[in-house]
């Protein structure tokens, strides 16, 4: 079994062979992985240990004090939080060997095609097709909003391969190499002014059957591990006091006296009381996974960070004022990443709005706590036993 | 800011057998009828059922030392019992006697007294107003050559206090008997925990300490507590509720499928995640002496709006019964309500807050 002391005495070996301040990033992150440190909870040979998950933080806080550098999880944020639980479930020995390593060191970033114009919240109506064609499949269709589409090499595909059967039942799941012709990224333009997500065109893109993840027909399903993956990566994280989008907004509270008004300073406490409150949360559910009870809190953390991050840069521009007025940069770029910190309270208000609805609205999340947690009637349902090519489009 | 260690926000394995073992007995001796009932009686705190909670289980001396005949416990088992309690609205002097009385009298090291109240042979209540936070202003009767006069309001649990500690204008906290005073209920908004003027015709009581520090430590314990008891309040009527709508059929359907209602419910489920994690924070900070203040104003300004709200979506859901005396819900927003005062409003712990984490106003 490894545990803590094991855990950092192999940081501190492969601190010694490969001394963060001579040693090529990559080429770091590269020994990292291989160490089996770069998740320790994986396996053996794909970046892991198969140690407890809840003991990673000490080999992060070794690295950390060492200035070693970091696989900038911001970056590479759909690979890591969505594609490597799925590949690590559902993939093949070979798929795992392949994918794992370049994606943990953000050498490959991934894109997740999953959203369509007819299919967001209702994604199992969507209709992309994947049609078996020899040793592979033919894929043709449009997905939208996809984040990082225009920077990835691989992205995570739902398609549908038997329009015969209710929807649930005719998707399969497969890895899409970006670069592979008739996959054609367009940008699409945000409320911020840039384009961080984009339109994706497949056009008679030929996809090999290795690169399948899971069984045919059975995509409905390997898509819950990804979906999951993606709602308890927020809160997943543990954040100091003021360690969000309240940090900010208070630091500018504290250097701008000018600004403070009696009707903001109400509401800025109001929201830190609150913001203080979702901390603790995110901690007892963090505690609840470490002692092995995960509760239910998890499903309600992305709606309590969605809330909170849109009333508090929404207050901040206010505080703000006449300089609310303005806008750092209205051109169009298309970013590596979200930059939450690093712009104005203008541009944190705008990106903001996205939270309630990337990775599930609000509204569909709602739904989940109070069927799932409350165990309150679902909503009336009439596409169930319906094939896909029958429902109404 | 700073770093702190961080919290135990879950509950121990000893702390949730002592959870059933409350529970079991409030199933048993605390039924919503029977609180109903003696809520328009002559005797609205519930005796009998103190007494089993404190004289069998010794849970009036959870936070008093082990030599001093308590439990040597501490705040995180007080606040599962206030859990327990609140769940129940259980009309018994716990938060009174057993945190807020004991603490001030650990305050003075009154240690005679603590000695009664561990075996629960007496039950002392803090005259001071309920509505008054940790820190504030408080009204004290007058010393006059060696007598103590004057009239205090508000005060919670007087009724069946056996002593009453005393804050009074020379600095000094007295101990008074019950018995010399003269104790008028008042008609209080919360049913369940009456409030009484305490009239004082020059009695002679005894000094214990300071009022200052002692007063405050009390409240600062009462209102971090408090929270336990909102969060039992508000997990009783969600519970309830989700309970009720999933029964509850019109429309041919059963109500809590529209999804207006799911939603409304998911949120408070969330409040209720929330206040849970809070409440749990403020019990451990109270427990380590760690970051106390901040984690009590967190609680206190979060705890009365969720515990309100519960108890004002319980009684919309619950619709005509709800708005009947028959049912409890009314037992609960009562309660909720006064908690939302007791020992500071939100707004108070608030304003506490901005000084303690640097937010000043303008
Ligand atoms: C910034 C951003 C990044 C994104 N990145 C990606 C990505 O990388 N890959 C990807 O595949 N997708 C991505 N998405 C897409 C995202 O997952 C969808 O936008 C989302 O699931 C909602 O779908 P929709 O936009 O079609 O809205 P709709 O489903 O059309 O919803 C319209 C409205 O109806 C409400 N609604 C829908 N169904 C219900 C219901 N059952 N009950 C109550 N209300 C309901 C919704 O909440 C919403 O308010 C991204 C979105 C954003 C904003």
């Amino acid at each position: 079994m490894t545990d803590a002391a094991e855990l950092r005495r192999l940081t501190k070996e492969l601190l010694a062979a490969h001394p963060p301040a001579t040693t090529d990033r990559l080429d770091f992150l590269r020994a990292r992985f291989d160490a089996g440190l770069a998740w320790v909870h994986f396996p053996q040979g794909l970046g892991g240990l198969a140690a407890p998950r809840s003991l990673q933080p000490v080999v992060d806080a070794e690295l950390k004090a060492a200035g070693a550098p970091d696989n900038d999880p911001r970056r590479i944020g759909i690979g890591l939080g969505m594609a490597a639980p799925t590949i690590l479930q559902y993939g093949t020995e070979e798929q795992k060997r392949r994918l794992l390593r370049p994606l943990w060191t953000g050498e490959e970033v991934w894109c997740q095609l999953f959203s369509e114009p007819g299919a967001g919240s209702d994604l199992a109506a969507l209709g992309t097709r994947a049609v078996r064609e020899g040793d592979g499949w033919v894929v043709n269709g449009q997905k939208v909003w996809t984040s990082s589409a225009h920077v990835a090499r691989w992205a995570i595909l739902i398609a549908r391969t038997d329009p015969a059967v209710p929807k649930h039942r005719g998707i399969t799941y497969f890895v899409c190499d970006m670069t592979d012709p008739g996959v054609e990224v367009r940008p699409l333009r945000q409320v911020t002014g840039e384009a961080e997500f984009n339109e994706v065109f497949l056009t008679d893109v030929r996809i090999p059957d290795s690169r399948r993840l899971g069984e045919i027909g059975d995509g409905w399903r390997v898509a819950q591990t990804t979906l999951n993956n993606e709602r308890v990566a927020i809160g997943g994280t543990p954040i100091p006091r003021e360690g969000g989008m309240i940090g900010k907004i208070a630091a500018t509270w504290r250097e701008r006296p000018d600004l403070r008004t009696h009707d903001l300073h109400q509401r800025l406490l109001g929201l830190w009381v609150e913001a203080e409150v979702a901390r603790l949360t995110g901690v007892r559910l963090r505690q609840q996974l470490v002692a092995g009870q995960p509760g239910p809190e998890g499903a309600g953390m992305k709606l309590n960070f969605a809330r909170l991050n849109q009333e508090i840069s929404g207050l901040e521009v206010e505080l703000l004022g006449e300089e609310g007025l303005l806008y750092d940069d209205w051109t169009m770029r298309r970013p590596e990443l979200v930059d939450f910190t690093g712009r104005d309270a203008g541009y944190r208000y705008l990106r903001s709005k996205g939270n309630s609805i990337e990775g599930g609205t609000s509204e569909v999340l709602l739904n989940i706590v109070a069927e799932r947690v409350l165990g309150l009637p679902a909503e009336p349902r009439t596409d169930k036993d319906v094939a896909w090519k029958d429902l109404a489009r | 800011m700073s770093a702190q260690s961080e919290p135990g926000l879950l509950y121990s394995e000893e702390e949730e057998a002592l959870r059933a073992a409350v529970r079991d007995l409030l199933t048993d001796h605390c039924d919503p009828a029977g609180v109903i009932a003696r809520t328009e009686s002559a005797a609205p705190h519930d005796v009998s059922l103190w007494k089993a909670l404190c004289g069998q289980m010794g849970l009036a001396g959870l936070l008093i030392p082990e030599e001093l005949g308590g439990q040597g416990a501490g705040h995180r088992e007080v606040a599962v019992v206030l859990e327990e309690l609140g769940r129940a609205v259980a009309p018994v002097p716990y938060l009174t006697s057993a945190v807020v009385a004991t603490e001030a009298l650990l305050g003075c090291g009154a240690d005679d007294l603590l000695r009664d109240l561990a075996s629960a042979t007496t039950i002392a209540v803090l005259a001071v107003g309920l509505h008054t936070a940790p820190g504030r202003d408080i009204d004290r009767v007058r010393f006059e050559e060696g007598a103590l006069r004057g009239e205090l309001t508000g005060i919670a649990d007087a009724a069946v206090a056996d002593v009453l500690l005393v804050p009074a204008d020379d600095g000094g906290l007295y101990a008074v008997r019950a018995a010399e005073v003269t104790v008028t209920p008042q008609v209080s908004l919360d049913l369940t925990r009456p409030l009484a003027r305490v009239t004082l015709d020059g009695v002679t009581g005894r000094r214990l300490g300071d009022t200052e520090a002692a007063v405050r430590r009390a409240l600062r314990a009462g209102a971090g507590l408090l929270a336990s008891e909102q969060l039992g309040l508000a997990d009783w009527l969600l519970t309830e509720t989700v309970r009720y709508l999933k029964e509850r059929r019109q429309f041919n359907r059963q109500v809590g499928g529209f999804q207006a209602l799911k939603h409304r419910l998911a949120r408070l489920w969330l409040e209720v995640a929330g206040l849970r994690a809070a409440a749990r924070n403020a019990a451990d900070a109270l427990a380590t002496g760690e970051d106390t203040d901040v984690a009590v104003a967190v609680a206190q300004a979060y705890a009365g709006q969720v515990a309100v709200h519960a108890a004002e979506e319980a009684l919309q859901l619950h619709a005509g019964i709800g708005m009947t005396w028959e049912h409890p819900v009314h037992l609960y927003l009562k309660r909720a309500k006064a908690d939302s005062i007791a020992y500071g409003t939100a707004g108070t712990h608030r304003e506490a807050l901005a000084a303690l984490v640097d937010l000043q106003a303008p």
